[in-house]
């Protein structure tokens, strides 16, 4: 398994996924060497074998940047190796090194790369190794460019290896359908693997109402909070959020906008709240993790996932589980699984106005949707995921699919 | 026939910074201006420290020795409320300091907003509340009536002064923009548009912000500025009308122009030789607008201030973050009010401070030009982020002592 990713270093939603989905195959028998770009320990992963490609931390993943330390450098690396990993690309170089020395020590039966960051690694794997290469994609450069085009060289690396693989994974019909539009691969080496929601990691888990004592105590003057608990991106379409809440707030006065996160959009969507006039009803967290996370989604009655394209989507997911009524474009696959929610396209910023008002408006409407979708989010699993996985390598391993 | 005279008026500032105050403060703590660190720019206690020694007790120790060898040397000042506040708490011999120089007899209290708030533009009520407590706070602490009104940033229009009339000032100080006064000088009193008896000074900006801003500019032709090259271009000005209203903040000696550029000793030279010759005096603010009738009518419809090219109030109010800023905080006036509780009331009168405001602004935050922008935050978008949840937290508190009363 090539990853970018697990928790707790994960910075969104590829470490949850590979994470589970790992687990669950793990469970179910599948012997699984993990390999990540950096070294740091996962203290609640005993089910698998850790590696890690470079010396780096998790933060450096991404590459080191012009302005980290020569001498952190130098300690950590060898000096022939000074520079190389001073951006993703060569923290990428390494990555292949690496994979390509553990195929020395271990013979896989099936090469699963996440992504366009380790797929150069899984094709090297899989030519050195002669096992069969899947990638698992959970986001395309179309997906992260939101409405521009994206970077030249990541769309080359994404279209190698969806060529390369013997089989592919999709989150979504949404991202199968870009793989074969776009990238121009046969509809039928696509394979669509919605993803999960592990409904346990909730478990142990009460609300404390005063993390967001300010919000609460507006909800109790009959407020309606409305949150979206995204990366401020352009791909997360969160422009057309807030015009959409400054429309809703015209018809509806007691809106409250949650915008959990952080980002580079941060101070645009800050003067946007301010243009459009409704600065005291929208209020930013700023990154949030653990208590602060988790307690956004318990606090707010609607969540909004307004993406311009979504692969996936598992925040929906796990609002969903938090009794929120659920909102998300017609460009965000969750919406393939969920059936009691709204859907909109990310620019029709009426109709949005027009579905908050109306769940804020009507406490039967908003008590149908978030019982009825409890439903449809526990049909999916993580066990599910996996069999499905393991089916898949099966076929491949036997060249079912030639 | 009076003698030409220097007024000399200096604005003593400093407002309460709010801290990085997030949505998990908000309704939790209230201790908006209460920075932790005692590194930080945000820190009050540290900032007062900082210019405390940098600028008032050396600049007031000079004022007096000024007043002390020249009987006929005076000056004025317009201290704010926040400013008291502060040094009653963390400076309280800088406010004695301040007390000294006015039992001289010779140095003029100007007043204004005790918050040093834009409350004119938003609030009749709360503006003339914040213009009673000031007056009220310099008659306990200094012993003295004010006469003469600023507004905060000197932003001045046709109506303030008509207010300022009728509240029973005899003057009022504004700028001296050329547009308003076209070919006119700003070295005469004037009398402002509709009214009958109050003399409006204006500010020489020339020479005023030849000190303010240029006397440590080494790029300037007239670096570095000479007391004799000062007294030559005074005599110049003075050349149209009997006044050079010199208008700046106290600050400029020893924060804004540090020591060591010379500002303190130029300062001492300055008034030495101006007052060699016995045709030159000073005169405080009433006292000029005693000695000159007005020589004319001046007409500002529309708000000016002493801020910027501009001269206008785009540096606070000019996008619309600044606007939603003061737009909420002042809608919470009267739920603030009635809840009587004087530490919230006060809270939200310290957020009324112009600077909070001023932090926001983006107008050269967008040149890249963040060296002209004094502010103690990474950037106006912080400066705003962390302002409205202390907004918020306000409007919780009136909501927890009852409710909003409509």
């Amino acid at each position: 398994m090539l990853g970018w990713e697990l928790p707790p270093h994960n910075s969104g939603g590829l470490g949850v996924a590979c994470y589970h989905m790992s687990k669950a195959l793990a469970l179910k028998g599948a012997s699984i060497d993990f390999v990540v770009p950096y070294k740091a320990t996962h203290p609640e992963i005993d089910f698998m074998r850790i590696h890690s490609a470079t010396p780096l931390s998790p933060l450096h993943r991404y590459g080191m940047g012009a302005y980290d330390s020569k001498f952190f450098e130098e300690s950590l690396l060898g000096g022939e190796e000074l520079g190389d990993v001073r951006d993703i690309r060569g923290v990428q170089r390494k990555y292949v090194r690496y994979v390509d020395q553990l195929l020395d020590t271990v013979q896989p039966d099936a090469i699963h790369a996440h992504d366009w960051l380790t797929i150069e690694a899984g094709m090297h794997a899989k030519q050195k190794s002669g096992a069969p290469l899947i990638v698992h994609v959970h986001a395309t450069e179309f997906d992260r460019s939101g409405e521009e085009y994206g970077n030249p060289v990541v769309h080359e690396i994404e279209y190698q290896g969806l060529m390369m693989a013997d089989r592919i994974i999709a989150v979504s019909n949404i991202t199968k359908s870009l793989i074969v539009q776009r990238y121009g691969i046969p509809a039928d080496k696509v394979e669509v693997i919605h993803n999960a929601l592990d409904v346990d990691s909730f478990a142990n888990y009460t609300y404390d109402d005063s993390t967001y004592r300010y919000l609460e105590t507006l909800k109790q003057e009959g407020y309606t909070i409305v949150a979206t608990v995204t990366r401020f991106t352009i791909q997360k379409g969160l422009t057309h959020f807030l015009k959409a809440a400054a429309r809703a707030s015209e018809k509806y006065d007691k809106f409250v906008f949650l915008l959990a996160g952080d980002g580079e959009q941060r101070d645009e969507l800050l003067r946007l709240s301010a243009d459009f006039g409704i600065a005291d009803k929208v209020v930013f967290t700023g990154f949030v993790r653990g208590k602060q996370w988790r307690d956004a989604y318990s606090v707010a009655d609607v969540f909004v996932m307004s993406s311009v394209s979504e692969p996936f989507g598992l925040t929906a997911l796990e609002a969903a589980h938090h009794d929120n009524a659920v909102i998300v474009t017609r460009q965000s696959g969750v919406g393939e699984v969920l059936h009691s929610i709204f859907r909109y396209d990310f620019w029709d910023t009426d109709v949005l106005a027009d579905q908050l008002v109306g769940i804020a408006a009507s406490r039967s409407l908003k008590y149908e949707l978030t019982q009825s979708v409890k439903h449809e989010y526990a049909r999916i699993s993580w066990a599910s995921v996996a069999d499905r996985c393991l089916q898949l390598y099966q076929r491949v391993k036997e060249k079912a699919y030639a | 026939m009076s003698k030409r005279g220097v007024v000399l008026y200096l604005h003593v500032h400093q407002p309460l910074r709010v801290r990085k105050y997030s949505i998990f403060d908000t309704a939790t703590n209230h201790d908006y201006f209460s920075d932790p660190d005692f590194a930080s720019e945000r820190n009050n206690q540290a900032v007062l420290q900082k210019v405390a020694d940098k600028s008032y007790r050396p600049m007031n120790a000079l004022l007096l020795k000024m007043l002390q060898q020249h009987p006929e040397f005076k000056v004025s000042l317009s201290i704010t409320g926040t400013f008291i506040e502060q040094c009653e708490q963390w400076a309280p011999d800088v406010l004695d300091s301040f007390k000294e120089l006015v039992r001289t007899g010779r140095v003029e209290i100007v007043s204004e907003t005790y918050y040093h708030s834009l409350a004119f533009f938003y609030s009749r009520d709360e503006f003339e509340r914040q213009v009673d407590t000031h007056r009220q706070k310099i008659r306990e602490l200094f012993g003295v009536e004010t006469s003469v009104f600023r507004n905060t940033e000197l932003a001045y229009n046709n109506e303030l002064a008509q207010w300022a009339e009728g509240y029973g000032f005899k003057g009022i100080l504004a700028e001296g923009w050329d547009p308003i006064l076209g070919w006119r000088s700003p070295n005469f009193v004037y009398r402002p548009e509709g009214t009958q008896n109050i003399g409006l000074l204006l500010k020489n900006y020339r020479l005023s912000d030849d000190v303010a801003f240029r006397f440590s500019n080494k790029a300037w032709e007239a670096w570095p500025l000479h007391a004799d090259t000062y007294h030559a271009w005074m005599d110049a000005s003075l050349q149209n009308g009997p006044i050079a209203n010199l208008f700046m903040d106290y600050e400029t000696f020893g924060e804004h122009q540090w020591e060591d550029t010379g500002i303190f000793s130029f300062f001492e030279a300055f008034i030495g030789q101006w007052l060699s010759d016995p045709n030159n005096t000073f005169y405080t603010v009433s006292e000029a607008v005693d000695a000159f009738d007005a020589q004319g009518e001046v007409s500002m419809p529309h708000t000016v201030t002493w801020a910027d090219t501009e001269r206008d109030l785009t540096a606070w109010l000019g996008n619309s973050m600044q606007q939603e800023a003061l737009r909420h905080l002042y809608d919470l006036e009267h739920d603030v009010m009635l809840t009587n509780d004087i530490d919230l009331i006060g809270d939200w009168r310290r957020l009324q401070t112009s600077d909070h405001v001023y932090y926001m602004c983006t107008k050269w935050f967008n040149d890249g030009d963040v060296h002209a922008y004094f502010s103690p935050y990474e950037s106006p978008y912080d400066a705003f982020l962390y302002f409205m949840n202390a907004v918020r937290d306000i409007r919780w508190r009136v909501m927890t002592h009852g409710g909003f009363y409509g």
